[in-house]
């Protein structure tokens, strides 16, 4: 990329803006750039799209006042969710407010008025956060993928004997941890070690870490007994770190609910359960460290002990202890919560719905984990639908587990099922609109939701990255994705399933294609694609071409940021363990 | 009117936006955008801000009826106007919406009100003022499609 002919064509571009004339500017100006526009006038509606086509957008230049969302917040929702490299726009030039939008992860603040030179050089902070991954991903995988290679094909043979033999029932009947013969046939695609962390293979995690006992729990503890093969020590070290991070996230989330609650009624079960996460929680106040309260086993054993802290409490002066920790606590998840990103502020903001607990995994692991920081496991982890089922096969049947016991002491509304699902369907009601009617309805945000409105705007620009349907009619939205035939917007709950189960098979078959294109009696195949139900035979075959089309890279450079190690690795929401 | 007159008048009456301070450089941006895949760029986005405005101005005066004391609120649509100004050139727009943010700023809310009504007639008086010019521009349209001066 250093020199002219290396100039970046078709960087794909979303701008967002609520203003029609400097959206009509910038969508001009970045055409002349010779990128790939999409523009966007509302902020909900510009989230909607991202979520609907996460892999399909390079960059996203968002205006920092807009009235349905603040571009902050808007960055934050990417950041977390898509880790996609956004650049923020104002009028504005106050250096606090540049400030502020470096704060929250803008990667560039552009003043109003933009001028060309100024956007063609975007695609710097494209390739900068390429190289920046990639450069992770070069320190982890180096060792990794030889392990990988040779599980993957040692364990050829096996496979081979055990599909064609009675391979469902030798895979669902015990577990797998035990069972070193099945384990050796799901070592994930000799091609990378590149894990991907499906529900199944964190339960096992989970498992482990209960088995082990939180405290003591340590990546190669946890790596020996799970047991799965071409898992390596640093898979699970960094799995382990984004684990510790989450449950400490969802801590402080408990414990902002629990200091409301706690102030007035002390004595209370309720709280008392929840304050002895706040006691350990303060007994290790540091981000990253063990300690954090075991889900399970732990938690029960504080809860007695704090229980009768609390007696004394009520009966005597309160003892340092809980006050302590309600104070310092309070003022540690205060500070957490003020420095830097704040994903309660972004979990609560979401139209949350209740947690489903018969999860139907393509919907809920799908979208709308809004807190999730920095967003990288997110596209991975957000992409296992019920092709998981397969994994469950191969791993032994753990899709019947309980799930991780992370869910206790989560709020609500902090798990749930993707609200662009919900924002789609309301936004079908709409007819399609010309953006102009649009826009005098802004009071009405939520209504213009609509798909309708992209659509619109979208007819303007008249070039969209992939196969999306640009008619400003409502019916056919960017529902359509590459291959699949586009349906209409009344189908969208449908087509949400559909375009959301399309990526998690892409997984499937990316991790898997070796697999299956040499073991055509390997049930997995089946499995997943009849859980999806949607047509998944189609959606394979979609896949496979995707992946022969080398789109697979793609994919994989988005998925990249899964094996980097880092600090910056966000909380796991709990979506994602729902 | 002959083509050079015409020609001439819409140079000079261009060059009276810029001199009278009517509108910026950012104006000059947009007509160096306008090419053969957009030949009335200019005049399309400058229809845009002149249909978008009037809504942004009834916001403002609603608000300033409906809530008075709510500054904040005040100052936030005002900067959307400012933005939008911007977008075009119109640069006594522009400063006016200083001016009026200024207020904001100091609850001045009569400050407020003299402010939307200067806006009110800088934002008609620049609206004729263009109309004029894409009139003039469209009658030597057919020969030409970019007008640049500058050139």
């Amino acid at each position: 990329m250093a020199d002219a002919s290396a100039f970046p064509y078709g960087l794909r571009v979303l701008v967002v803006d609520d203003d029609p004339t400097w959206l009509k500017i910038l969508e001009k100006m970045l055409r002349k750039c010779s990128y790939e526009v999409t523009t966007c006038g509302l902020a909900r509606v510009a989230l909607d799209i991202l979520r609907e086509r996460r892999n399909k957008f390079d960059i996203v230049i968002s205006d920092v006042n807009m009235p349905d969302m603040d571009g902050f917040k808007l960055l934050e929702h990417i950041g977390l969710e898509m880790d996609l490299p956004v650049i923020m726009m104002s009028i504005d030039g106050e250096t606090s407010r540049v400030m502020k939008g470096v704060q929250h992860g803008a990667c560039d603040y552009l003043l109003k008025p933009v001028r060309m030179k100024e956007l063609r050089n975007i695609w710097q902070h494209v390739y900068r956060k390429k190289m920046h991954e990639v450069k992770e991903i070069e320190d982890h995988d180096s060792c990794d993928d030889l392990q990988m290679l040779r599980y993957g094909f040692e364990g050829f043979d096996e496979k081979g004997l055990f599909m064609t033999v009675d391979s469902d029932t030798t895979r669902k009947r015990k577990d797998a941890d035990k069972d070193h013969a099945d384990q050796d046939s799901d070592g994930a695609a000799a091609k990378k070690a590149r894990v991907v962390w499906s529900v199944d293979l964190h339960q096992k995690f989970v498992n482990a870490v209960n088995q082990i006992g939180f405290d003591k729990v340590g990546p190669k503890k946890i790596l020996d007994l799970m047991n799965v093969p071409g898992l390596t020590r640093e898979n699970v070290a960094s799995h382990l770190q984004k684990y510790r991070l989450y449950l400490g996230r969802l801590q402080k989330q408990n414990e902002e609910r629990i200091l409301g609650a706690a102030r007035q009624d002390f004595s209370n079960k309720g709280p008392s359960e929840n304050l002895n996460l706040r006691s350990s929680f303060q007994e290790q106040p540091s981000n990253i460290s063990s300690g954090y309260p075991h889900p399970s086993q732990k938690i029960q054993g504080q809860n007695s002990v704090l229980d009768s802290q609390l007696e004394d409490t009520k009966r005597t002066v309160p003892l340092p202890v809980p006050d302590k920790s309600l104070n310092s606590v309070g003022s540690v998840a205060a500070s957490h919560n003020v420095a830097g990103v704040s994903p309660l502020g972004g979990v609560l903001s979401f139209k949350g719905l209740p947690v489903n607990q018969d999860r139907k995994p393509s919907e809920t692991m799908n979208l709308g984990c809004p807190a999730w920081n920095g967003g990288v496991p997110s596209k991975q982890f957000m992409q296992y639908p019920k092709h998981n089922h397969a994994r469950c096969d191969l791993l032994g049947d753990y899709a019947c587990l309980p799930k991780p016991d992370l869910e206790h002491p989560i709020a609500p509304g902090h798990l749930f099922t993707p609200p662009p699902l919900i924002s789609m369907s309301c936004s079908m009601e709409l007819d399609a609109r010309n953006f102009s009617d649009v826009k005098p309805g802004l009071l009405d945000c939520l209504k213009s939701l609509s798909p309708a409105l992209t659509c619109t705007v979208d007819s303007v620009s008249t070039q969209l990255s992939d196969s999306v349907v640009t008619s400003a009619d409502a019916d056919r939205k960017f529902s359509s994705v590459e291959g699949l035939p586009s349906t209409n917007f009344d189908q969208t709950s449908n087509q949400g399933a559909l375009v959301r189960s399309q990526e998690p098979s892409i997984i499937c078959s990316a991790d898997f294609s070796s697999l299956t294109e040499d073991l055509p009696g390997y049930p997995l195949q089946s499995v997943s694609f009849e859980n999806i139900g949607l047509g998944g035979i189609d959606l394979f075959h979609y896949n496979d071409a995707m992946i022969l089309s080398g789109l697979q890279s793609n994919w994989y450079d988005d998925q990249d940021q899964f094996a980097g190690d880092t600090i910056d690795y966000p909380l796991m929401d709990g979506c994602l363990f729902a | 009117m002959d083509y050079s007159t015409l020609r001439r008048q819409i140079t000079f009456m261009k060059k009276s936006f810029f001199d009278q301070g009517y509108l910026d450089e950012q104006f000059n941006q947009l007509e160096e955008l306008q090419d053969e895949s957009s030949p009335n760029f200019v005049e399309e986005v400058v229809a845009l801000f002149l249909k978008d405005s009037p809504r942004l101005l009834t916001n403002i005066e609603h608000t300033i009826g409906k809530y008075p004391q709510d500054f904040h609120r005040l100052d936030s649509l005002v900067h959307q106007l400012k933005g939008s100004g911007s977008s075009i050139g119109a640069v006594r727009m522009k400063n006016e919406c200083s001016v009026f943010k200024a207020h904001c700023n100091d609850k001045n809310l009569e400050g407020c009100r003299r402010s939307l009504q200067r806006m009110k007639r800088e934002h008609a008086t620049l609206k004729q003022k263009l109309e004029s010019y894409f009139q003039l521009l469209r009658q030597v349209a057919p020969r030409e499609h970019a007008v640049n001066s500058r050139k």
